[in-house]
């Protein structure tokens, strides 16, 4: 077992882990933060991106261990308290889901992808979601919903 | 997954001694994880490399770049000296896996990544990478995305990376230290052909460490860019890619790198191409017999013939564009 301490979605938690356990399962199964979810076995689907220091990644593909002194944000720590994240509140605007599996993964790329580039194009939103796969493939609203958060100044920008 | 031990090395020189011993070093975890996962690999003791510095982009005399072995794969595409000197290395770093991996995939990673073959990643098959001695499931299997240049039936496999295709054409040089003391290898010197082994990707010795990468300067005027076809429209890999940069002065070539990725066991350079090109001029016809030139070392098999034309085409079209691009400026 190795001791970690990670403070995810604001919270300093220090625990024991095996140096096996991938951070996914460790966000879910220990700290309990279920919101993020597996949706393949593969690094493919980007159901399970969080942020780590403020940057996605694919939770899956990151070891617990690997996350050690760092921050990890997930999609149930980006509401302020019952007020929605503006790019929450563009997917519910937007009917940008469907089964909903897919959508923590694609939010918090969202909000990665306007981090990057604030006033991004719908191809540049296409290609940047490219990780994230939507089974329902309801992407057309999911594009509209990233382009409402841009314009809501998500990144830090205006929109186009 | 197996167990193993997790130990993270604080410089290099305790990379260096906690290598060895059925250790294996962990860089951004992209490849090795999903590995280790799906049981390809195991390792006794994983060496977190990360936070042993080398994350760092310089810019050296003349123009050219070193690039430290941890720079994550984002960091290195959105840097501004890379974009302005060496398009076709950030076009090649965009053109890989989705943003969430290129945040935390590295430089050192990504080149020695490991194939993407169906047979190599499947551990319930026979594959001579992976199993040694086991044979070349992909000689009578699935057949489609097996190389066509210094094809082997050792091995058909071809090299995954989208960076390391830019970098053999632009003579790039891999720092490293180790077992084996400081080495500087040239990228083009780094992989090991099918024929060679396959069991081995590389001419690295166990143990040792990429600390960078150089890239040596271009002339200036050389236009240079990257072209990836794959089976749909992004998020796969080369089904073949070309990386090209192209010096026209006057209407001749006087410098051209040509690199084909999906087509080969190594991030492949197509030196006779380059041959036939350098001196002639920067015409479709000339850039079309250059291309055949080295076409004619291709040996396809039944099921992926296709790539032959498809990387024809695609190796025409990115030298008219760098063409057209030059004489427009
Ligand atoms: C879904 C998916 C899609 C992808 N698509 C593409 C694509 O289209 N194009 C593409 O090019 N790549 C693609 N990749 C691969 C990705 O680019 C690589 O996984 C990544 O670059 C590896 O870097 P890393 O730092 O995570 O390496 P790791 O996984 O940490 O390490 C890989 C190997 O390199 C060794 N290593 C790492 N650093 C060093 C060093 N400094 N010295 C010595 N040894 C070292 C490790 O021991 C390990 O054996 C994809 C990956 C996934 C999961
Ligand atoms: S669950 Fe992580 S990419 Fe699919
Ligand atoms: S909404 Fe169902 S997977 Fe995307």
């Amino acid at each position: 077992m190795t001791r970690i301490n990670v403070k995810v979605d604001g919270v300093d938690h220090t625990d024991e882990v095996e140096p096996r356990m991938l951070l996914v399962h460790y966000l879910r199964e220990q700290v309990g933060r279920t919101g993020t979810v597996v949706g393949c076995d593969t690094s493919n689907c980007g159901a399970c991106t969080v942020h780590l220091d403020g940057r996605s990644v694919k939770s899956c593909n990151v070891l617990a261990v690997q996350a050690d002194g760092h921050e990890v944000t997930t999609i149930e720590g980006i509401a302020d308290g019952d007020r929605l994240h503006a790019m929450q509140q563009a997917f519910h605007d937007c009917h940008a889901l469907q089964c909903g599996y897919c959508t923590p993964g694609m939010i918090m790329q969202s909000i990665d992808l306007l981090n990057d580039n604030p006033n991004p194009s719908e191809d540049e939103i296409r290609h940047g979601l490219e990780g994230n796969l939507c089974r329902c493939t309801g992407y057309h609203n999911i594009v509209k919903a990233v382009q409402q958060a841009a314009g809501a100044g998500v990144g830090g920008g205006g929109g186009r | 997954m197996r167990p193993f031990v997790y130990e993270r090395a604080t410089d290099v020189a305790d990379a260096l001694d906690r290598a060895g011993d059925g250790a294996v070093f962990l860089a951004g975890g992209t490849n090795l994880v999903d590995h280790l996962r799906l049981g390809v690999r195991s390792a006794e003791r994983l060496v977190d490399i990360t936070r042993i510095g080398l994350d760092e982009v310089e810019e050296l005399p003349g123009g050219g770049l070193r690039v430290g072995a941890l720079v994550r794969n984002s960091d290195l595409a959105a840097h501004p000296a890379l974009r302005r000197g060496f398009p076709v290395v950030a076009q090649a770093l965009l053109a890989g896996a989705s943003g969430q991996l290129r945040n935390m995939a590295t430089t050192g990673g990504n080149l020695l990544q490991r194939t993407r073959c169906v047979y190599f990643q499947d551990v319930t098959m026979p594959c001579t990478k992976r199993d040694p001695g086991s044979g070349c499931s992909a000689l009578e299997g699935y057949a489609a995305g097996n190389a066509i240049f210094e094809t082997s039936p050792r091995c058909m496999a071809v090299h995954p990376s989208d960076l390391c295709v830019a970098l053999v054409a632009l003579d790039a040089v891999v720092r490293t230290t180790g077992p084996a003391g400081d080495r500087e290898i040239p990228m083009t010197e780094l992989y090991r052909r099918a024929e060679d082994g396959p069991e081995t990707d590389t001419h690295l010795v166990p143990g040792e460490l990429i600390t960078h990468v150089d890239l040596p300067p271009l002339a200036p005027g050389t236009r240079s860019a990257y072209r990836k076809v794959r089976e749909r429209a992004s998020y796969a890999f080369a089904l073949v890619s070309v990386a090209a940069a192209l010096d026209v002065v006057d209407g001749r070539v006087r410098d051209a790198r040509l690199g084909f990725g999906g087509v080969c066991h190594r991030p492949f350079r197509a030196r006779r191409a380059e041959e036939a090109l350098v001196g002639g001029p920067a015409d479709a016809a000339a850039f079309a017999a250059a291309i055949d030139a080295e076409l004619a070392h291709a040996r396809p098999g039944r099921d992926n013939a296709a790539k032959v034309p498809i990387l024809r085409n695609t190796a025409l079209a990115v030298l008219a564009g760098l063409a057209d691009e030059g004489a427009r400026s």
